[in-house]
């Protein structure tokens, strides 16, 4: 069929999901930055869009099994990019996760995420046995440890962690004896105490207050309670826009980003969250049917790894914004203002598409 | 297998949804399927909790947020001289509230230290406030330092101590170095202990109200009705709007019958010695000038006082605190003596015929009783045992009247009871009697005491208001206005009216001339062009109860004599009556400079007055009253010129 890359054989449903959370990200953001040095960053926000549908369609247009095959490169080029960011980086929020490519502050850490996805599966794929051996496990998990070091070094903890959901989801569907998983399951229950060691004090203290947030609340237990008030004081039907007073007098932390939707709770109460939270579940079903549907192994491996990631996001963050996840600081995808998430998730809803443009080859 | 609802695009169910490369997967997208639905109903349920369930507790803790009830303190009205001018004022300050609402007990040792408090006292604070309503914030420290409002400024943000309530008041500005200090008082929250009691009960936790002095006795003037204004704020405590706004209604203005100029020669007169002097008008009871030294500052307690400052105060031996103008309850020693002569010429037990032999003492009930002067005096009538304060004189006078005729004359003239001045904590001074010994002590008078009393000596004990009074009184012939230093607009003062001989009270006002003017002991309170008339004393002891209270203290010195100096003038209708009380001064030479420095300022002031500028001197008369003081007192009498011009 020589017309299978023809629009129309995008998943339009995913899409159409995906600009509606767009559109309301966009429309949350100008609300909860009215007033404020931000308040053109809702126009910030819809040139960021344009610009990811355009990297969307160019992540379609490359056969993502020409992409499998540069990943060494990809991957090398990660390494580069995360190392450069101490070297030339800019530092800003305590931390050192942005270079500057044209005139705008890129975060790499974000763009690393498509590269584990493709990574992980390359690997995956490659892999001719039934079940996953210790010894691939390993190497799969040395090659994702090493970015993900360079990420916590930064630091920044929240975007390190988001890489593991890939490689759990892929080393759960390439298959793990049992034994073996209770092995991992238990060495990282014995790592995560002596982790707390290495950890920043401010995420000693995060991690804290998220087990106790009354414990702190000036620093992220405040910002727990505030997001919680918030959220609480949007009711059933919401403030209405522009009228939520957590947010308008930022009493709420960072409205337009990480506590986007502690906003949105607020001014369209839970009415408004059943919504958006129905068509973030319809944007991930959708994904999963598109792995479903995938013409190989690579091309399921990437759709779920993408699947995972955007699940993994969405509880870290909408569960931070109701007090039920620390705060770590990522963002929810495709509402939270800021460039290099936006661009990073429509490319992987680019790398989506990819994957179902391609299913009727064999 | 596609689980909850998926709608798959049509082009798909055209083709088989799972390839046989990756069919090896389905089951476990169908557990990762699963698990999201459980990841989203897990926050949907969350999001239940916290919108649907009880949406009006977060709605409530949204508003506490972003409302906030701010104090607006009422300023006290100012205290003001007889002329208008101000010797108390208010200038504003920042006073800091902690805002209980949101306040976080893991703060206050940061906030303690930053502030320079004391955290325990910080904390017992709040602990005090745990009944009122907690969206009354409270106040923790008041007229910050530019370092310490930059602490709050750069601490007052949501992350830090959001709590902190920043609010302009009005603060008590008093004269410095104690000017006036015992007669005005001064201001402080009101105590746990004042709370409880009823004449308390009006106020409230917090509240700022007089402890002492004027401010004390005229707080329901002086104080105002403190407002509030309830703001929307933003997370930096930014004001954003005024929901409502209910004014401070401020307090009135006190105006006194004290004289700055007086009080400020009085104090200058007095010096570092401890004592006291009362400037008194015995026409109308108006206090000129009331001093007590040693003095302390109340601008110390218009901030809230420190305990350490507090506990330094009160146990300080020299009792700053006292004011001794109503609280010092002294022996009179010899300014008792005209009293005395007033009751032996009343009392027809003396007259102008009378005389004593004076050879330096004298014998009575088989005791010697010394006169001060060793040689003795000779001869002596009414008149030179006045002028020459002869011991032997007075004994015989006494001796013949008898305790209780003494006491019905002394009381009569207002000693052993509080004069009624408007002042808290005034004292009774004793004036012994058969009825005082017996009720007291159970027991009877020796007819020897009474020799002792006869000069001010024994168990007799006045304040020097009580004295400047009650000599007061009897050169105005018999009248005894209620001493006061704020006229009530509404009510004549009060007065007592003792029947007195004209001729008699001439004859004990001559004695006092003559202390002055005649060789007495008085001369060093002489003035030019005034007849100043007066009288020494000298007291032995103080009376029992201030030793034992002075005890521990400097007790040699506070047994040293006391030096009293009562004068009044002029001779003829007299206007103006000062005593002045220098304690362990030793004799009352050392108090009549006092006197005479607080006439002669009276009367300079009055000349100043009256000199009219010439090309106004054709409307002098009524003076024209400066629009500062409506309630300044026109002069009772016009000045008596031939006074002026004598001697």
């Amino acid at each position: 069929m020589a017309t299978y890359r023809s629009i129309r054989d995008y998943d339009w449903v995913l899409l159409i999901v995906a600009f509606a959370i767009c559109a309301v990200g966009v429309l949350q953001i100008f609300s909860a930055t009215l007033d404020t040095p931000w308040r053109d960053a809702w126009w910030k926000q819809v040139m960021w869009i344009g610009l990811g549908v355009l990297l969307m369609w160019f992540s379609a247009s490359i056969d993502y099994h020409t992409l499998l095959a540069r990943v060494p490169w990809l991957y090398a080029l990660s390494i580069l990019g995360l190392v450069s960011t101490f070297i030339i980086g800019r530092r800003a929020y305590g931390s050192q996760r942005w270079i500057g490519v044209a005139g705008v502050r890129l975060q790499v850490s974000e763009f690393v995420k498509l590269v584990i996805i493709l990574l992980v599966a390359r690997y995956l794929s490659d892999l001719k046995t039934e079940r996953l051996e210790p010894r691939d496990l390993l190497k799969l998990g040395g090659l994702i440890a090493l970015p993900m070091l360079l990420v916590v070094k930064q630091p920044d903890l929240g975007t390190a962690l988001t890489y593991l959901p890939i490689l759990v989801v892929g080393v759960f569907l390439a298959g793990l004896k049992w034994q073996h998983a209770v092995i991992l399951v238990a060495s990282i229950a014995l790592i995560l105490p002596a982790g707390y060691y290495v950890l920043r004090d401010y995420q000693k203290e995060r991690l804290l207050s998220f087990l106790d947030p009354s414990r702190d609340p000036r620093g992220s237990g405040y910002q727990v309670i505030q997001s919680e008030i918030a959220v609480g004081a949007g009711g059933i039907w919401g403030q209405g826009v522009t009228r939520g007073t957590q947010t308008q007098l930022r009493f709420l932390p960072v409205p337009h980003t990480d506590f986007i939707f502690s906003a949105f709770a607020e001014e369209h109460g839970f009415v408004g969250v059943v919504v958006v939270m129905g068509l973030y579940f319809l944007l991930l079903m959708q994904i999963v049917q598109n792995a479903q549907t995938a013409p190989d192994r690579a091309g399921l491996y990437i759709c779920m790894g993408i699947g995972a990631l955007l699940l993994f996001h969405l509880l870290v963050n909408v569960g931070m914004v109701v007090g039920r996840m620390p705060v770590t600081g990522i963002p929810l995808p495709l509402m939270s203002s800021g460039g290099s998430n936006i661009l990073s998730v429509f490319m992987m809803l680019g790398l989506v598409n990819n994957v179902r443009l391609r299913r009727f080859v064999n | 297998m596609t689980p909850i609802g998926e709608r798959e695009p049509e082009s798909v169910h055209e083709h088989r949804p799972l390839r046989p490369e990756t069919n090896f997967a389905s089951a476990k997208i169908a557990i990762f399927q699963y698990a999201a639905v459980g990841v989203f109903v897990l926050l949907v349920a969350r999001f239940w909790d916290l919108q649907v369930k009880n949406p009006g507790v977060y709605q409530e803790r949204a508003e506490q947020n972003r409302i906030r009830a701010i104090p607006v303190p009422a300023p006290r009205g100012r205290i003001l001289d007889r002329d208008g001018r101000i010797i108390v004022d208010n200038h504003s300050s920042y006073t800091l509230l902690l805002n209980r609402e949101n306040l976080k007990t893991a703060h206050l040792k940061e906030i303690a230290d930053g502030l320079d408090l004391d955290y325990d006292q910080l904390v017992a604070r709040l602990e005090k406030f745990k009944r009122r309503p907690s969206y009354e914030p409270v106040v923790i420290k008041e007229e910050l330092t530019p370092q310490e409002l930059e602490f709050v400024d750069s601490h007052r943000d949501p992350g830090t101590f959001p709590e902190l309530m920043l609010i302009k008041a009005q603060r008590r500005l008093y004269p410095r170095d104690g000017l006036g200090a015992h007669a005005i008082g001064y201001v402080g929250e009101v105590s746990e202990a004042e709370l409880d009691s009823p004449d308390f009960a009006k106020y409230e936790q917090g509240e700022i109200i007089g402890k002492d002095g004027l401010e004390r006795q005229y707080n329901d003037t002086l104080m105002g009705v403190d407002g509030q204004r309830r703001v929307v704020v933003d997370n930096m405590g930014r004001e954003r709007e005024v929901l409502d706004d209910k004014p401070a209604v401020p307090g009135h203005d006190l105006q006194t019958t004290l004289d700055l100029d007086l009080q400020v020669v009085a104090e200058l007169g007095l010096g570092d010695r401890e004592g006291a002097v009362v400037a008194l008008d015995p026409r109308t009871g108006e206090v000129l000038a009331m001093v007590s030294k040693p003095e302390f500052d109340p601008n110390m307690f218009s901030a809230r006082i420190k305990t350490k400052d507090w506990s330094a105060l009160v146990q300080n031996p020299d009792k700053p605190l006292l004011n001794r103008a109503i609280q010092a309850q002294l022996a009179p020693g010899s300014t008792f003596k005209p009293l005395m002569a007033m009751a032996g010429l009343e009392t027809g037990v003396i007259d102008d015929g009378f005389r004593v032999h004076c050879s330096g003492g004298a014998s009575f009930y088989g005791r010697w009783f010394k006169c001060w002067q060793k040689h003795g005096h000779g001869e002596v009538d009414v008149h030179r045992g006045i002028v020459q304060s002869c011991d032997v004189f007075f004994y015989t006078v006494g001796n013949k009247l008898g305790i209780d005729r003494i006491a019905q004359y002394a009381e009569m003239a207002g000693l052993g009871h509080k004069t009624g001045v408007d002042l808290p904590h005034e004292a009774d001074g004793i004036m012994p009697s058969t009825r005082w010994v017996m009720r007291n002590y159970h027991r009877k008078w020796y007819a020897g005491e009474t020799i002792s009393v006869s000069i001010g000596q024994g168990a007799v004990a006045v304040t020097p208001l009580q004295l400047a009074s009650a000599i007061g009184g009897i050169v105005e012939g018999g009248v005894w206005k209620t001493p006061h230093l704020v006229r009530d607009p509404m009510h004549a003062v009060a007065f007592r009216k003792g029947d007195l001989k004209p001729e008699n009270v001439a004859q004990v006002i001559a004695g006092m001339y003559g202390v002055v003017n005649e060789g007495g002991t008085g001369g060093s309170a002489r003035l030019p062009g005034i007849a100043v008339c007066g009288k020494t004393g000298s007291a032995q002891v103080a009376s029992n109860e201030l030793v034992k209270s002075l005890k521990g203290s400097k007790l040699a010195g506070s047994l040293k004599d006391n030096g009293w100096f009562v004068g009044f003038a002029p001779r003829d209708n007299p206007e103006i009556v000062v005593v002045a009380l220098v304690q362990g001064g030793m004799h009352g030479t050392v108090a009549a400079p006092i006197v005479r420095d607080v006439l002669k300022a009276y009367f300079d002031k009055r000349a100043r007055q009256m000199q009219p500028l010439p090309e106004l001197a054709w409307m002098r008369v009524p003076a024209p009253a400066p629009p500062a003081a409506p309630r300044k007192p026109e002069p009772a009498t016009p000045p008596a010129e031939a006074d002026m011009e004598d001697h």
